[in-house]
């Protein structure tokens, strides 16, 4: 028995006194899928946060002080999550960029909020994260999955003045999770409230009855969740009958191909969709790094992940100390530069400005509204 | 203050009612093809429905070569229909003498499965050889002017499918009834060995069954796709099962009870949507195939098969 208990103190030694960080470095945690099937979610941070870690340490570092990276693997599942987090504490990590799934976020996170260590995560997309105040320590740089659906409602509410809204889905996953965020949003808002909620069988041969059903629902606007093939029988029915319902949908309509085959009754028609940062310098700039650093272009929410550590290095550098009040006050009062956007974080945690905007049918082209 | 509202009522029914029956006269189109060829070989075909699709987009060919070369309006509608038609009727005719005939004293799974076959094919050739997206199809049906006072309960298209559909099952009983191809071809269904002893070339009855069922099929697509503006090459299987279901509904093997089953599908899915919710469109419709099957097995109007010892 001795000796077992000897043997492990031996093996557990190096890893208690190896990875102990240096004091005087910033140490940035990076964790999420480095292997298993969705490693092709988290790498790309790893580069990202390696760029610009390089790019800021070339400048002289934060505060003064080299960053360094910590990155740890929790192959996306939620059971590794606790252990990955408990290993970037024990080596020191002052703010952490990760995880990349909802799942193994929400599991580490309760573990970075007991050691109050700032998390942000380029990829975790479930609403509760933000929405549900629980984790006061976690920020993010993408949309979450509802966003879509506020922007929607909010749209119809406060820039249309719209009362009585027809919400209408695919029954898929993604149309009829949208749509139920959607009514949740308007119920609660007060001031309208859903005429019509129903769900039609994509592929059917005609949409004719829903139409007049909406119709007869006397219904200002029609927010639908789905894709362009039945949002474009749909409006083309409804303009044919003389309807000039407003139509709203998501990004799973903010396709040409809506546009091609709805061709005149398309105009008009509102569709989120997610912000075109293509033409801005730092995306143009964080790519062209990653192609000559990695030689490839870089994959899924590197530009999520790129903004993120740039905004909890921005934080530290603004607070001028690590200490968790300070980095949260600048995280939500600083703004930073970064692909995404000039962005800064609302009360919750998620990113300002970051995510989807309001595109709009004119002669034949998706156009953004300005507000 | 009530008589508006009663109005109203009977004026959402009519539209329903309306919407139900243009529907439902594409889903008989198509149920025609699926009986005829039971009613005279006992097999299911089950790529009648990529026949529709096929005829969708050869009108969509044939309109879009018009269009460029500057012709509009109905010359266009009639031309790429007629083209839609023949082409149709020549892959009907093809796909029999491919798929059914070498199989026609074969097990009778064996058939149902070569038809599964060409559905397939048929599906995956259309796909590769035009597009898996979805393509816009010209509207080719004028909106009439007469009719802008009612637009808004039936327009111009669905009228012309209800005409059209009820001229063509019009022409269709004829030719059964009193044409010497329809006797030849009702004589063909009841007895195959009898017909051809005297004297009726059976195979050129069932090569002429398939020819009218693709037509018929071929008219349905060129009707829905310029009602409805688009098509790409997976419509022919939602379609192809629902008019399935109306000429079991109806009876399958019986000329009207198919054109009943397809009014009576097209009219529920219209009515549950309408009345209850659009989720529950399929579930209505399926739930009244169920019943109508428990209380009459063979059908609305079907025959029992007694011919079979």
């Amino acid at each position: 028995m001795n000796y077992i208990v000897k043997i492990f103190e031996i093996l557990l030694i190096p890893v208690f006194f190896g990875g102990y960080a240096m004091a005087d470095t910033i140490n940035l945690g990076v964790a999420g899928a480095h292997s298993g099937d969705l490693a092709s979610y988290g790498l790309p941070s790893v580069n990202a946060a390696e760029l610009v870690v390089n790019d800021t340490n070339a400048k002289g570092g934060v505060l003064g002080k080299k960053v360094n990276i910590w990155a740890e693997d929790d192959a996306c599942k939620p059971e590794l999550a606790t252990n990955t987090a408990t290993r970037l504490i024990s080596k020191g990590v002052h703010v952490v960029m990760g995880h990349i799934c909802s799942g193994a976020t929400k599991a580490a996170l309760g573990i970075y909020k007991d050691m109050n260590i700032v998390t942000m995560s380029p990829s975790a997309t479930n609403p509760d994260l933000t929405q549900s105040g629980n984790y006061p320590n976690f920020y993010r740089t993408i949309a979450s999955d509802d966003a879509q659906a506020r922007l929607e409602v909010n749209f119809a509410l406060r820039t249309l003045n719209i009362k009585k809204i027809a919400v209408i889905h695919d029954k898929g996953d993604y149309g009829k999770g949208l749509a139920e965020y959607a009514r949740k949003f308007i119920a609660s808002s007060g001031i309208a409230k859903v005429v019509l909620y129903e769900g039609i069988t994509p592929g059917a041969v005609d949409y004719s009855a829903v139409i007049r059903k909406i119709k007869r629902s006397r219904a200002g606007a029609v927010i639908f969740g789905g894709y362009h093939p039945e949002a474009s029988k749909l409006v083309s029915g409804m303009r044919k009958k003389r309807m000039d319902t407003i139509f709203i949908s998501d990004d799973g309509v903010k396709d040409d191909t809506f546009i091609k085959v709805a061709k005149k009754y398309a105009e008009g028609v509102y569709a989120t969709g997610p912000k075109d940062v293509s033409t801005n310098p730092l995306t143009i700039k964080a790519t062209a790094d990653h192609k000559k650093k990695y030689g490839k272009d870089p994959g899924a929410f590197f530009l999520n992940a790129y903004s993120a550590t740039q905004a909890l290095l921005n934080a530290i550098e603004k607070a001028g100390t690590t200490q968790y009040e300070a980095l949260k006050k600048a995280l939500q009062n600083e703004f930073v530069e970064t692909p995404l956007g000039k962005i800064r974080f609302d009360k919750n945690g998620d990113a300002e400005g970051v995510g989807f905007s309001m595109y709009q049918v004119k002669n034949g082209k998706y156009i953004e509204v300005k507000k | 203050m009530i008589s508006e509202n009663l109005s109203d009522t009977i004026l959402y029914f009519i539209e329903l009612l309306l919407g139900g029956l243009t529907r439902g006269s594409i889903y008989a189109l198509i149920a025609l093809g699926y009986t005829m060829v039971y009613g005279i070989i006992e097999l299911i075909n089950f790529a009648h429905g990529e026949i529709y699709m096929l005829g969708a987009f050869t009108a969509l060919i044939i309109s879009g070569i018009m269009t460029m070369h500057g012709y509009a309006g109905m010359s266009v509608f009639f031309t790429a229909m007629l083209v839609a038609v023949l082409y149709s009727s020549a892959y009907g005719y093809t796909l029999e003498k491919i798929a059914y005939k070498p199989l026609r004293n074969a097990p009778r799974l064996s058939p149902l499965i070569s038809a599964i076959g060409m559905s397939i094919f048929l599906q995956n050739y259309v796909m590769l050889a035009q597009t898996s997206d979805f393509m816009p199809f010209p509207s080719l049906l004028p909106e009439f002017e007469c009719l802008a006072l009612i637009d808004y309960m039936i327009g111009g298209p669905e009228l012309i499918i209800l005409i059209t559909t009820v001229f063509v099952m019009i022409c269709l009983t004829f030719l059964i009834k009193y044409t010497r191809i329809g006797k030849a071809m009702r004589a063909t269904a009841q007895d195959k060995k009898m017909a051809m002893l005297v004297g009726i070339d059976i195979n050129r009855m069932i090569s002429a069954t398939f020819v009218i069922g693709s037509a018929l099929a071929a008219i349905a697509g060129v009707l829905i796709a310029t009602h409805v503006g688009q098509i790409n090459f997976y419509i022919g299987f939602i379609a192809g099962i629902k008019a399935f279901t109306a000429a079991v509904l109806g009876g399958i093997g019986s000329i009207p009870g198919a054109v009943l089953g397809g009014l009576i599908l097209g009219l529920t899915e219209s009515f549950a949507t309408g009345y209850v919710s659009s989720d529950y469109e399929d579930v209505f419709a399926f739930a009244l195939l169920v019943l109508i099957l428990i209380v009459r097995p063979s059908g609305l109007i079907g025959r029992t098969e007694m011919q079979k010892v």
